[in-house]
């Protein structure tokens, strides 16, 4: 009995010792070795491929943000900004509210499944408002027209993309709201899609932060105000 | 280009890729496995741990060490995540409480990579790289040590000797996953995925205003994460969030590398044993069942069944823009048919069907091609079952390469394929029957049975994807999924070992007219139908109950 319990802490020892080996070895010198490579070659990306416009951050290209009015007395949720292109709904987790230290972005999707009723609801409710917000004077958008992407939320929440189909879409609303040429915003949606990778990894779509700078721009350019 | 034509060339280029790969790394781990030498890297090693690597253990021996082994990680992660407040690079993140400690140190260390926890919001650097990234390699290393020792019981005869346990952990850490993950990391940060050691940072949004971000070692992680067939996200979002995954072309090689090394190791093994076709034979089985999952998931994706996705007009719900229905749906397949359990894409919110398709393929076992090391030893055992049942109808002792399937062999190999099935059985039974954990569902009816039956379906199976609606932060979840993992990991082994010894004994049996010839197609038809209908025997019931149930009502 007491051998087999040396013999047990022996061997106890022995993996103990094996695993702290390995541990310096993949836990420590294998991702000090990978940071710094990708950070000699690959400063950008490796950071978060930040954007900057006119020297100011304006985010991450590979991060979706919203493009809210700012928050009334007495709502809960804020309005979106229909002066820009919107992205991708996101029901499922935002930003921080579990972990009261920080407000850190979370990412996360709905999980709601394909017969629930919350997400029905979620959908109806999303398609309806895409169908009033994008409808102009002379542009009626049909319900059948509008793209899957538009009313469901991602895996991350965190999408920076949405399909060139709702940005297309949108492309009316845009305009309108920002006293532009129908035509010039429809050409920026095209300037900003991106095709499949090798032209068939991936799918078409359009970065969001993206076109919501080259609309900035085009709007300056335009000479109207802001 | 249609969606469902770009989906299928993905899955053509990812077929060649592996095809490409197949031999020079089958080949080159049969060769790792066989050397008689040592790397100086290695000689520092085995002095650190105080073993001798040129000892060879019979299978009790074999068994203690990885019991011991994985007893120590289970500690140490245990440990790192309860001191986290103190540790360097902590973030400020407080200590894990002890129940979700110790799940998440049992789901690291069985290489299931079950998550109850956020991963940005709980877990600092210290714990993300030297803890949890360290076990992506070392569990996946021992996940390759048992099946080399169960091939080793096939090649050898007339011993009890399985090699040495230490060596083949060093080995299958030094000279396998190191090299392919340095590499891999820097295609994934060449991508976009991040790899840095910031704090929790500001960066500016678009319409003023800032937002808090952090930093993270996260491309070296996510690589073993897929190579070692892990699965545990550095953010709660998984492969989906685009700092581990951010495009079309990292979300194909993250799914290449999950099957790199599951199906290499068909080749190592044919290798290893002196008949490459034998290890082909095992290839063409998993790959067919692959492959028609695949299909038949792109199939019910894209045709998006279900109330809340017909009235989206697509199954877009929990996917990312930039991989569409195609490519998340091979992720899908591929994460549950290894024991990966990484997504792109969230299974909960996938057609009835899609998300019955997602669970079947971890219920065979995940053989198809399964866990690095764990696909191989469990179809291995599965061929052994097809033998025994083909030898039943022509009324012959069944044996397989040359080695007679007597009353032991077969009383262990159906211990092992019965061991998983009772753990998902009975706790989802238990689960359902108390009061308390049916509150932890997000969704009612089939769909919340569905959440309960995958969740202990992926933790027996050591997959660690879940139907995520599921709050499984609970004590009861942390502690009954914790047991099923350790238990789902480490009994099977004992029998693959017990097996592996009595093999390696025998005497090789003389092939003669008389012997099922095991490297040909009608074998593997034989070893598919088994496969299909011992699960499903097995599972059938719960199936209905869930996916089915929800399938046919849409």
């Amino acid at each position: 009995m007491n051998n087999s319990l040396t013999n047990g802490a022996r061997l106890l020892g022995a993996g103990l010792r094996a695993l702290l080996a390995l541990t310096v070895l993949t836990g420590v010198l294998y991702p000090l070795a990978v940071t710094g490579a990708a950070q000699a070659l690959f400063h950008d990306k490796a950071n978060g491929s930040e954007i900057r416009v006119d020297g100011r951050s304006v985010g991450s290209e590979l991060i979706g943000q919203r493009y809210d009015l700012p928050l009334k007395k007495g709502q809960q949720t804020p309005e979106p900004d229909l002066r820009w292109f919107q992205p991708r709904p996101s029901n499922g987790l935002g930003t921080n509210s579990v972990n009261t230290q920080y407000q850190l972005i979370l990412s996360g999707a709905t999980n709601r499944s394909a017969d629930s009723e919350e997400l029905l609801r979620w959908v109806k409710e999303a398609k309806a408002a895409v169908v009033e917000d994008n409808s102009t004077a002379g542009y009626r958008v049909r319900p059948q027209d509008v793209p899957a992407d538009a009313v469901t939320s991602s895996g991350s929440g965190l999408d920076p993309h949405i399909s060139p189909e709702y940005a297309r879409l949108q492309v009316h609303r845009v305009a309108e709201r920002n006293h532009l040429d129908v035509k010039r915003v429809a050409q920026l949606v095209e300037d900003h899609i991106d095709g499949r990778i090798l032209g068939f990894i991936g799918e078409p779509r359009v970065n969001v932060l993206k076109l919501n700078i080259g609309l900035r721009e085009l709007s300056r350019q335009a000479g109207t105000r802001r | 280009m249609s969606p469902e034509l770009a989906g299928a060339l993905q899955l053509l280029a990812l077929i060649a890729a592996l095809a490409l790969s197949y031999r020079p790394l089958g080949d080159y781990m049969a060769r790792v496995y066989s050397s008689e030498r040592h790397l100086r890297l290695e000689r520092w090693m085995y002095k650190a741990i105080g073993a001798h690597p040129d000892v060879q253990m019979r299978w009790p021996a074999y068994l203690r060490g990885i019991l011991a082994f994985s007893a120590a990680s289970l500690l140490f992660l245990y440990g790192l995540q309860r001191l986290q407040h103190g540790l360097p690079g902590s973030l400020g993140f407080r200590a894990i409480d002890p129940d979700q400690a110790f799940n998440t140190a049992a789901s690291f260390v069985a290489n299931t990579n079950w998550q109850s926890y956020y991963g940005e919001q709980a877990m600092g650097h210290a714990v993300q790289t030297a803890g949890l990234a360290v076990q992506n390699f070392v569990s996946a290393a021992v996940g390759m040590a048992v099946a080399v020792a169960l091939v080793r019981g096939f090649a050898r005869s007339r011993t009890g000797e399985l090699g040495n346990f230490w060596a083949d952990l060093v080995r299958g850490t030094v000279r396998v996953l190191l090299p392919i993950a340095v590499v891999g990391a820097m295609v994934l940060v060449a991508c976009g995925a991040i790899q840095n050691f910031a704090g929790i940072h500001e960066v500016g949004r678009f319409t003023g205003g800032t937002q808090d971000w952090n930093g993270g070692a996260v491309a070296s992680q996510e690589v073993i994460k897929e190579l070692g067939t892990n699965g545990g996200g550095y953010f709660n979002a998984n492969s989906a969030h685009p700092f581990e995954n951010p495009n079309g072309v990292s979300n194909l090689f993250e799914i290449f590398l999950i099957l790199l090394i599951p199906t290499a190791l068909t080749r190592t093994f044919g290798r290893m044993v002196g008949n490459l076709r034998q290890g082909y034979a095992i290839l063409a089985t998993m790959a067919t069942i692959w492959v028609t999952f695949t299909v038949l998931m792109m199939w019910t994706e894209f045709a998006h069944h279900g109330p809340a996705l017909e009235a989206a007009g697509g199954a877009m719900e929990g996917k990312e823009t930039r991989f569409g229905i195609g490519a998340s749906s091979i992720f899908a397949v591929t994460t549950t048919l290894t024991s990966t359990g990484a997504v792109d894409s969230f299974h909960s919110s996938y057609t009835g069907f899609g998300g019955g398709i997602t669970m079947l393929g971890m219920m065979l076992g995940e053989i198809a091609p399964g866990g690095v090391g764990s696909g191989l030893y469990g179809m291995l055992i599965m061929a052994i079952i097809a033998v025994f049942i083909a030898g039943l109808m022509v009324g012959r002792t069944p044996e397989y390469l040359g080695k007679k399937i007597g009353t032991r062999e077969i009383k262990l190999a159906a211990c092992y394929i019965l061991i998983t099935p009772a753990l998902v059985l009975c706790f989802t039974a238990a689960a359902m029957a108390l009061p308390t954990p049916g509150d932890s569902m997000t969704n009612s009816g089939a769909h919340g049975f569905s959440e309960i039956l995958y969740a202990y379906t992926s933790g027996a199976n050591n997959n660690g994807s879940a139907f995520a609606g599921l709050n499984a932060d609970t004590q009861w979840f942390n502690t009954t999924i914790g047991l099923v993992m350790l238990l789902g990991r480490f009994l099977p082994m004992v029998f693959v070992l017990a097996l592996a010894g009595s093999l390696a004994e025998q005497r090789p049996v003389p092939s003669t007219a008389g012997t099922l010839r095991t490297e040909k197609p009608l074998f593997t038809g034989l070893l598919v139908g088994t496969i299909m209908i011992i699960t499903g025997l097995t599972y059938f019931p719960a199936l209905a109950l869930g996916p089915m149930a929800e399938g046919l009502a849409a």
